[in-house]
């Protein structure tokens, strides 16, 4: 193996690493706020807005990204840029699971918390977000965090519509160097770095969330 | 301070409260008895509305808490409710459990709230636990700062539904100590129990419930002692047996 084009075309590598986090990131952020609006629709009364977020999840878990990618960028009637479009295709995709997994956190929880905190007083929003939501969310966690090492690695699909990020600037380099082995080590290596860091910071965020488990 | 009228709570088919008349005197202390599926628990959950009741009226303290324009959330400020099962919050300290709620609603100040706090836990002689959180506690304890969380909203009433019934036999009598305290003092009670001595001693009146209706009510004395009716004295015999 020969790694001394890194010289010249690391630089790609960086570029890409880059806008894969970018990607990944904003994405997550936007599915995790769609994800909870769904949860909520699919727990409230309203019989619509149960059949609306529960079409939505089926749907979109049970199509591929790669079909849903190429549906935002080629056929929506706003033009979106590249980057724009991944975004949305990754958000709308992981919103459906994140949906999911807020949704058994919440349940989880006893109904005797949210009772003992309305009989307090608390109304119904209060009660969510100081007792019900803090719960859930430290129940969750493990399962949110998986979803976004999930979304990051998915995110390399978005190379086929042309945005610069890993996955893609790995294919240029190869391209351009005419090997496989060593950009395809170097991208596979990168993914790996980014999603075991993150896998080790979520350990040890659920340490510091889990004192209250503790016994004396 | 509470008027019970024609209360009836349906559950899909099932009938569990048919026609529930009661008044509830300032500084009372009720204590419910009854089998359980009797509706006792329903009864006191209708109270402050956990269960909504199907017909009726509740008025407490001259409002209608049943009629649509009530706003729920304020009047269960002022009634307290202490549930079998403690439902202490698992993720905040004991302080923390006793104070969200009148620095949320009351807007009190966190060094006020910490000072009421701490004379509360005083009363209830767990001071020394307020920076723990409630899975490192006994059974008892955690009952004991569950009653201390509902006073922290001072209260005009306070609810027990079978606050004894999940405790180890051994933590039951510090439990009761507790709720015989508040009697002493003047709070108004409404308890659903199996403790039949905490009826008769601290009791001003006991209500019999079977099969949805009150089937009895009236003193410790005249019930335990003078029943004239059939269950309520087959109930009582096989409980103090």
């Amino acid at each position: 193996m020969d790694f001394a084009f890194l010289t010249k075309y690391g630089g790609f590598f960086i570029t890409g690493l880059k806008f894969t986090l970018l990607l990944s990131i904003t994405s997550a952020f936007f599915g995790l706020i769609i994800g909870s609006v769904l949860a909520f629709m699919k727990m409230s009364k309203s019989k619509i807005l149960k059949l609306l977020s529960t079409a939505y999840i089926e749907f979109i878990r049970g199509t591929p990204l790669l079909v849903q990618l190429y549906i935002i960028y080629l056929t929506f009637p706003i033009d979106l840029n590249k980057v724009n479009a991944g975004i949305v295709a990754l958000a709308i995709n992981s919103a459906a699971y994140v949906a999911e997994i807020i949704r058994s956190g919440i349940e989880g929880i006893d109904d005797g918390q949210m009772e003992a905190s309305r009989s307090l007083g608390m109304n119904k929003f209060m009660s969510m977000r100081y007792i019900i939501a803090p719960q859930g969310l430290k129940n969750v966690l493990p399962v949110l965090g998986n979803e976004f090492i999930a979304i990051i690695k998915e995110s390399s699909l978005i190379s086929v519509i042309g945005v610069t990020e890993l996955m893609y600037n790995t294919t240029n380099v190869r391209t351009i160097i005419y090997r496989d082995v060593e950009p395809l080590a170097i991208a596979a290596l990168l993914y790996f770095i980014v999603t075991f860091t993150i896998s080790k910071l979520l350990v040890r965020l659920e340490r510091r969330l889990n004192v209250s488990d503790k016994s004396k | 301070m509470i008027k019970v009228n024609n209360l009836n709570k349906n559950f899909g088919k099932l009938h569990v409260l048919k026609g529930i008349d009661n008044f509830i005197k300032k500084g009372e202390v009720v204590v419910v008895i009854g089998p359980s599926g009797s509706g006792k628990s329903t009864f006191l959950r209708c109270l402050n509305l956990l269960d909504e009741p199907t017909s009726g009226s509740i008025i407490f303290e001259g409002i209608d808490i049943t009629s649509k324009g009530t706003d729920i959330n304020k009047l269960r400020q002022k009634m307290g409710m202490v549930f079998q099962q403690f439902n202490l919050f698992p993720h905040l300290t004991i302080l923390e459990n006793i104070t969200l709620a009148p620095k949320k609603l009351k807007k009190m100040s966190k060094e006020e709230a910490n000072e009421m706090a701490y004379k509360l836990l005083d009363r209830v002689g767990l001071r020394d636990k307020a920076n723990d959180y409630p899975n490192s506690l006994s059974g008892g304890q955690k009952q004991r700062i569950a009653i201390v969380r509902a006073l922290a909203m001072s209260p005009d009433v306070m609810l027990f539904d079978e606050p004894t019934s999940a405790l180890d036999p051994e933590m039951v009598g510090e439990v009761l100590e507790v709720m015989k305290d508040l009697a002493r003092n003047g709070m108004t009670m409404v308890v659903v129990t199996h403790e039949m001595g905490f009826a008769k001693e601290v009791g001003d009146r006991v209500l019999f419930m079977d099969n949805g209706i009150i089937a009895e009510e009236g003193t410790p004395d005249e019930l335990f002692n003078h029943s004239k009716n059939e269950r309520t004295k087959n109930f009582l015999s096989k409980v103090l047996a």
